[in-house]
């Protein structure tokens, strides 16, 4: 049964009982603990800890009707408006979260269940997922594949009423602490790229799945690579049609690109960039330095660049929902965030003078100045790089002419490929 | 622009657009380069019984806005004047019908002129250098028994020389106060100066002992500090729908352009390195329309972070449409920076306006310093 506006329970009750279940059980989170993203700062059990206290407060939310705000009824969500989901954002402001159960477990992961899944498997996962017993990774990347997941070389293979799945997936976030898996496989080699995909959803934990932590050069290890050898997934756990797995990686894709404006998303309003690393202002004055103009100037421009991402993720979304811009528009918040945040960093390096080279633990905050400026790239990197957003931005919003491509209308086995992976 | 009008407003901002594609084509501002004032009081009136100048005002002295919000509804306007590159002192001509509205001034005679645009008020609140970094005001305004008198310098002051009143903002020790001028008053001297835009005039007034009658002070002496912040903040929103209007008009002009134009046997729009310098201008474009009207917002509602909103729309529009509108100069080749073709006029407004009511950088350093205070009071 749908809910009905009639029926649906109004913004202010509803932020009522928002803060009062924040303030009475989440912990309020202290800026010092915070840590940056993909900083190398806890230790494996510290992670898993962490993992496990998300799951906890995401079931704590799921018991309290705070959980999957804007999923269907029929599966565990409030069936709510995003402006529900702005509230609950607003009031978590300051408190913890399940930051590692947002993406890509509820978008793109959940997202695309509720898109193309069975009945039985949206019934199966999604409230599994919205109690935090299930955390979900994008098997989507190939190492061979970079920008073009359209090419991925991972192969399924019927055998019955199962497909055997081998192949290798890469830049999942966390994936050794993960429970299941969205994957895209080609089915077909003998058709274009695009018509012979197909997706698949697995467990992680599994034999004949390895998944290999991969070490940033900050010594991160929070990506991994997973290996695949002879995975069977029953073909009950297909998602969409044999060979149309493009529609669902579109769809995908989109999901993707809309990172923290999915209205599948949870995240506390004003989280800056990098997700609760300090004000540019503590930077500043652990810097010595919030009295230079020079320094003041940049921390205005930081703080602007932040306020106004904010704003245009908004105004995307809702463009997006109102159907006043096309899908592809998430592409313009994907490549304003990313490009945004690098200068951010860089802004945060200039600030920290020679303590962004060398530094000892007193430094407070210029500390990670260093290490943040030498991942800076990743923003624009992960989650679709800057350049295809331009692509998408270009070809699909602005309507230009696509780029010209090998591999049209020619059998997959027949296109030219990287030369470490031909066979 | 906001994404979703009411139908009121719809219409409201569809009749704006019509009577400047009648009144100000892109060759009666070609027309208007030599003209002194820069527009015709005939086309200012026509845009007042619109009700451009009347959307700030309050009911009760003859005004009144279409939507919630009337400075949302001059943004709209605003916007548009900037897609046209329209003429007239917007921006000022509104801060002040705003403020002797807010104040209730005693002459509601003045006030129904200013609505019904036959008569011309004007702001003076920049001055000459060291003075000219925002919120720095020197011009002295102190009292004499019944007289004020002020003494300084202002600049730029738009439309000084065609304004029938000078709302002047000055100093009187540690408060502002505000004194409404008839023009022609003696001891105001107005020197007219270059500008980059083709029809907006600007002026440097000088105040030699100017002596009035102390009726003539706006609101209460020495203590117009929030209302200045206000006419700020409402000078700042109409300016910065009006950037958008000009980047908007800028963009769209050379996305057509780069489907249109032919090198090498392709379209421009089929190079990658075009396309997705097209693709950063339409972010930046899409972050300019949504912090314009959050901030504009935010002023109408007077809410807390009004101030912060509008000085990051500021700040960013100034900087990014700058890049945006040069690049699309950059796109259009030689052509681009020719008088013939017609993409200067945006990057005129949009240049004027950048300049306008606090820099980029002020504004940096105004956003820093709001949030180095919201810091102290967390």
């Amino acid at each position: 049964m749908s809910t009905t506006d009639n029926d649906r329970e109004d913004l202010e009750s509803f932020r009522a009982r928002a803060r009062s279940f924040v303030r009475a059980n989440l912990r309020p989170v202290d800026p010092d603990q915070m840590v940056g993203p993909l900083r190398n700062e806890r230790s494996d059990e510290q992670e898993l800890q962490a993992v496990a206290r998300e799951r906890e407060v995401q079931r704590m939310l799921f018991d309290a009707g705070q959980a999957g705000i804007c999923f269907p009824t029929e599966y565990g969500g409030q069936g709510l408006t995003r402006d529900h989901q702005r509230a609950l954002n607003q009031e978590l402001a300051g408190f913890e979260y399940p930051s590692r159960l947002q993406a890509p477990t509820f978008s793109p992961c959940a997202a695309v269940l509720l898109d193309f899944g069975t009945e039985a498997q949206k019934l199966a996962h999604i409230p599994a997922i919205l109690r935090g017993e299930e955390i979900w990774m994008q098997f989507l990347s190939e190492p061979s594949g970079g920008s073009d997941v359209a090419a991925a070389l991972t192969s399924a293979v019927r055998d019955g009423e199962e497909w055997v799945l081998n192949g290798s997936k890469i830049w999942t976030t966390g994936a050794w602490w993960s429970d299941w898996g969205l994957c895209l496989a080609r089915t077909n080699w003998d058709v274009p790229k695009h018509r012979g995909l197909s997706v698949f959803i697995l467990p992680i934990r599994q034999p004949g799945l390895d998944v290999h932590r991969i070490e940033m050069l900050n010594g991160s290890k929070e990506f991994c690579q997973e290996f695949l050898t002879d995975v069977r997934v029953p073909d009950a756990d297909r998602v969409g049609e044999v060979d149309d797995g493009w529609t669902v990686g579109t769809r995908w894709m989109f999901h993707e690109r809309m990172l923290t404006n999915s209205p599948l998303i949870t995240i506390p309003a004003g989280m800056s960039h990098g997700g609760g690393t300090k004000p540019m202002t503590a930077v500043a004055r652990d810097a010595g330095r919030l009295d230079d103009p020079y320094v003041r100037d940049l921390v205005g421009e930081a703080h602007m660049l932040e306020v106004v991402d904010r704003h245009l993720r908004r105004r995307v979304g809702e463009g997006i929902a109102t159907g006043a811009m096309a899908d592809q528009s998430a592409a313009i918040g994907r490549l304003f965030v990313g490009t945004t945040a690098a200068r951010i960093r860089n802004i945060n390096f200039e600030i920290a003078g020679a303590a962004g080279a060398a530094w000892t633990e007193d430094d407070g905050e210029l500390a990670f100045a260093g290490s943040d400026f030498l991942m800076r790239q990743v923003s624009c990197i992960g989650g679709g790089t800057t350049e295809m957003a331009r692509n998408v931005i270009s070809e699909r919003v602005l309507g230009m002419p696509r780029e010209r491509s090998q591999d049209k209308d020619v059998a997959f086995r027949d296109v030219p490929r990287s030369a470490t992976t031909r066979s | 622009m906001l994404l979703a009008l009411s139908s009121d407003q719809e219409l409201f901002t569809e009749t704006t657009a019509k009577l400047l594609d009648e009144l100000v084509p892109v060759g009666e501002l070609r027309r208007l380069r030599e003209d002194p004032v820069g527009f015709d009081r005939q086309y200012w009136r026509r845009g007042a019984e619109l009700g451009w100048t009347s959307l700030l005002v309050s009911e009760d002295h003859g005004g009144g806005s279409i939507g919630e919000h009337g400075l949302v509804d001059l943004a709209l306007v605003a916007y548009e004047f900037g897609r046209h590159a329209a003429p007239g002192p917007l921006a000022v001509a509104n801060v002040v019908a705003a403020t002797l509205s807010d104040t209730d001034h005693a002459d509601v005679g003045l006030i129904a002129g200013l609505v019904s645009g036959t008569s011309l008020a004007t702001w003076c609140l920049g001055e000459p250098v060291p003075g000219d970094r925002l919120g720095s005001i020197a011009l002295d305004i102190r009292l004499e028994g019944d007289d004020v008198v002020l003494n300084g310098v202002k600049r730029p002051v738009e439309s000084a020389a065609e304004a029938d009143h000078l709302l002047v903002t000055g100093r009187t020790g540690e408060g502002l106060t505000q004194v409404l001028v008839p023009s022609g008053t003696s001891g105001v001297t107005v020197v007219p100066m270059e500008s980059v835009d083709m029809t907006r005039r600007f002026s440097v007034i000088t105040f030699e002992d100017v002596r009035l009658p102390s009726t003539c002070i706006v609101g209460e002496i020495a203590s117009a500090d929030e209302q200045v912040a206000r006419q700020l903040e409402r000078a700042l929103a109409i300016t910065c729908a009006e950037s958008v209007g000009a980047m908007q008009a800028a963009f769209d002009m050379t996305v057509e352009w780069a489907f249109d134009r032919y090198s090498f046997g392709r379209p421009l729009a089929s190079y990658q390195e075009l396309k997705h310098r097209f693709a950063d201008m339409k972010t930046w474009l899409e972050a300019s329309h949504a912090i314009s009207d959050a901030a504009t917002r935010a002023a109408a509602e007077g809410s807390a972070n009004a101030a912060e909103l509008m000085s990051t729309a500021k700040a960013f529009i100034g900087d990014y449409g700058s890049e945006l509108v040069q690049d699309c100069v950059q796109i259009h080749g030689g052509i681009g920076v020719t008088f013939e073709h017609d993409l200067h006029l945006y990057l005129r407004r949009h240049t004027l306006d950048r300049a306008l009511f606090g820099t980029p950088a002020d504004h940096r350093q105004r956003i820093c310093d709001i949030i180095e205070t919201q810091e102290e009071v967390v």
